[in-house]
């Protein structure tokens, strides 16, 4: 309790520390982002969601990387057009690990880098004339994609371009889905509102248009919110199908446009990156009466409680087959506890990422021993931060939308045993002698989703912490 | 040569400015200089007087069908017509799609870098009714037009737009050079037009420079897509527009940083010459029916 009191207290002078160095307008700003959760709150206690400040280095992305890159990209059997200039499909190619399966160019596109590279003169003249020959051209070479996404950039907002007729007139004459996203990067506050826009346009361009047809069963459920990051969907495939679920959707992670459309005959749709996806799951919910559930697949103990919550939505089989697989792993989930633990217990992470692990990795960690004493979101919500609340500890550092300088001067007193979050902090805290963990792209490696993942979790977590490079970091004369 | 002078015609859509303008150009050529002028109007129409030609190639259609604007040569665009007055049209899009502001950027940048303004004593800019964007206010940019001549008449919104424009210009004349050289009035036969013109320029802390009387002979020469100055150069209107191009020939130098002033004021000048009524907050939202 003592450690705790002492956690809030140094938490709070650090974040008095950290203010002082902005002019004061910006300290007022930031000083609503920044807390330190106390037990007896009923949430993080910290504004979200809100214009990134001026001047302070922030991490976010645009409207555009939350609808291109995180919602519809993974859509596999799609091509996605980044229509506007070639910058952003270019800069954006290739930077996010969505797994897919099958043959390029066949019945796989992701890898695909299709923009309809702007002109001045189709700026001037407007994009429509050339959005349209962009489409055709697409049908042409790719016969075999089900459909079309349009990902604007920001130029088709500022200069009004209607591509919602020209979506309407070609997947007439194609026979075939296509869908507007008015994504334009300058709107919102982050990437957030480009996944609550690219959520709205599955709702109006596929599900409201989508006539699904198939032999249901009472067992049929869909993934909402994996984007299968190193494969995270299919290692959590593999436990759903174990206890007698059928999954007949991945949304969007090695996901089609046909499992999106028969999403709304599941019987439950299980919903991981609520932050991105909790739009549609409502829409589902409301409209066809899908109901959908939260569930948490990283580590043992999140995944044992998260299957048994699924199966509490089925019968008596179900519930009884989780158990076995839950008993089943347990063996396995042993090996990698007594392993790994022993070299990880009470080590101290701080987290920064984006829409769901912040929150959901923790229980991950707790399982090896470890604790997490710092926690933030780039992007997240008041209900995002109510549901973090529920997981961390009393003492820890809450840090939203935080700048560059934040979380460089907290990660320099806390001194954590680990750093969990994106590329263009890796190098910075690993410069400051901090081992480092990429938390959005899994550093090249998992899935870490499921047993499998945490197997695989474990390893690199010890990799990062114990490697030997962390001995040779101290200056020989001062040994 | 003399130094080059920019100048620019602003002024609320349909006020007379594209006649105006080249009307007086043409006086200007008359006198000996040489004229560029450079039209920044999506309707391509501010040089059919001088060419005789309903409309001439623009910038950006040429350059929409050549690829891009590096594509093209200064000959493509560049016309000649009345005394030698070299005509350029910037051209833009179709009414309701794409982004003609940014058309006045591309052009104006590549007729600067392809040496459109070399050899020539004036470049006028006729640019299209509001400053509705950064593309139309390209031209009074810094090193751009050096005095803007706003052309408008005794009504309201002719007046309300001259004040808008003013405060455009005093947004840009403390970063670039851009004054303003004065206010034309194009008569429209309105109640006390003179004097209230007068009285505006002076708010704007500049002058009228000149009162165009209204001339049937200008739409007749017009039909003929003629100046006045072409068409009846013993006219007594034509002898107006070399007068227009004296004075803003003398006018060098002497443009003015203006002092827009707010809508209140604009309306309490309106009352003062009675061309509006002092305002019944009762009937304000009041439908007839209701009143």
């Amino acid at each position: 309790m003592s450690a705790e009191l002492e956690a809030i207290t140094r938490n709070r002078e650090l974040i008095e520390t950290v203010l002082e160095a902005y002019p004061e307008k910006a300290a007022k700003k930031r000083a609503k982002h920044l807390g330190v959760y106390e037990s007896d709150k009923a949430d993080c206690g910290v504004k979200s969601n809100v214009k990134s400040l001026p001047g302070v280095m922030t991490v976010r992305g645009c409207a555009y990387a939350g609808s291109k890159g995180v919602v519809w990209g993974p859509i596999k059997d799609m091509v996605h057009v980044s229509h506007g200039p070639v910058g952003c499909g270019q800069y954006s190619w290739g930077t996010r690990r969505n797994y897919a399966s099958g043959t390029s160019g066949v019945d796989n596109f992701v890898v695909m880098q299709i923009t309809s590279d702007f002109q001045e003169k189709d700026i001037v003249f407007g994009g429509d004339k050339k959005l349209n020959t962009v489409l055709d051209e697409i049908n042409q070479l790719f016969p075999l994609a089900r459909g079309i996404s349009i990902q604007s950039e920001c130029p088709i907002g500022l200069i009004g371009d209607d591509i919602e007729a020209v979506a309407k007139l070609k997947g007439k004459e194609h026979g075939k889905t296509i869908v507007p996203v008015r994504c334009e990067g300058f709107r919102g506050v982050s990437q957030s509102l480009g996944h609550h826009l690219a959520n709205d346009m599955v709702r109006d361009w596929v599900l409201e248009k989508a006539k699904p047809v198939f032999e249901s069963t009472p067992y049929d459920v869909a993934i909402i919110g994996d984007y299968n990051i190193g494969g995270d969907a299919w290692s959590s495939r593999i436990l759903l199908e174990e206890i007698g679920l059928r999954v007949v959707a991945q949304w969007s992670g090695d996901g089609t446009l046909a499992e999106m459309e028969k999403t709304p005959l599941a019987k439950l749709n299980l919903l991981h990156c609520y932050r991105s996806m909790n739009y549609i799951s409502r829409y589902m919910e409301e409209k066809h009466g899908v109901p959908w559930v939260e569930y948490n697949f990283f580590g043992p103990s999140k995944v044992a409680e998260s299957l048994r919550e699924i199966a509490a939505h089925f019968d008596d089989v179900i519930k009884d087959k989780a158990e076995q697989v839950i008993a089943k792993y347990q063996a396995m989930v042993a090996g990698v506890i007594a392993k790994y633990k022993p070299r990880l217990q009470g080590k101290k992470v701080m987290l920064y990422v984006g829409g769901l692990r912040p929150r959901h990795v923790i229980g991950a960690y707790e399982d090896l021993g470890m604790e997490v004493v710092g926690a933030g979101y780039e992007f997240g919500h008041d209900d995002d931060y109510q549901r973090t609340a529920e997981v961390v500890k009393n003492g820890t550092l809450i840090y939203d939308d935080a700048t560059g300088f934040e979380l460089e001067a907290f990660a320099e007193k806390i001194r954590p045993d680990l750093v969990g979050s994106g590329v263009k902090e890796k190098y910075i805290f690993q410069k400051m002698g901090i081992p480092f963990r990429q938390m959005h792209s899994w550093d090249y490696s998992g899935p870490y989703h499921g047993y499998d993942g945490f197997a695989i979790f474990a390893r690199d977590m010890d990799m990062a912490i114990n490697s030997p490079v962390w001995q040779m970091t101290k200056a020989p004369w001062k040994k | 040569m003399s130094a080059l002078r920019q100048i620019a015609f602003y002024g609320k859509g349909g006020i007379g400015k594209s006649t105006t303008s080249q009307n007086t150009l043409a006086a200007l050529a008359e006198m000996g200089q040489k004229i560029l002028i450079v039209g920044c109007d999506p309707k391509a129409d501010s040089t059919r007087l001088i060419l005789h030609a309903k409309a001439q190639d623009t910038v950006l259609s040429l350059a929409a069908e050549a690829g891009s604007v590096e594509d093209l040569e200064l000959e493509d665009v560049l016309k000649t017509g009345y005394r030698d007055i070299r005509c350029v049209e910037s051209g833009g899009p179709e009414p309701g799609v794409g982004c003609a502001g940014r058309g006045v950027i591309t052009s104006i940048n590549f007729l600067e870098e392809n040496g459109a303004y070399e050899g020539v004593d004036y470049v006028s800019y006729d640019v299209l009714g509001d400053v509705v964007c950064g593309g139309f206010a390209m031209p009074i940019r810094e090193n751009k037009a050096q005095e803007i001549y706003i052309v408008m008449s005794g009504e309201m919104m002719a007046m309300y737009a001259a004040n808008n424009i003013a405060k455009g210009i005093l947004k840009y004349a403390n970063a670039g050079g851009v004054r303003l050289g004065g206010l034309i009035c194009n008569e429209r036969q309105t109640d006390k037009e003179y004097e209230l013109a007068d009285a505006l320029a002076k708010k704007l802390g500049t002058t009228l420079i000149h009162f165009v009387p209204r001339d049937n002979v200008v739409q007749h020469a017009e039909l003929r897509r003629m100046t006045v100055l072409e068409y009846d150069p013993e006219c007594k209107q034509a002898q107006e527009y070399r007068t227009l191009a004296q004075k803003i020939h003398a006018n060098k130098g002497k443009g003015v940083i203006p002092t827009p002033i707010t809508m209140d004021e604009l309306e309490e000048l309106l009352l003062e010459f009675g061309i509006m009524q002092k305002e019944d907050i009762n009937i304000v939202g009041k439908s007839k029916a209701v009143a």
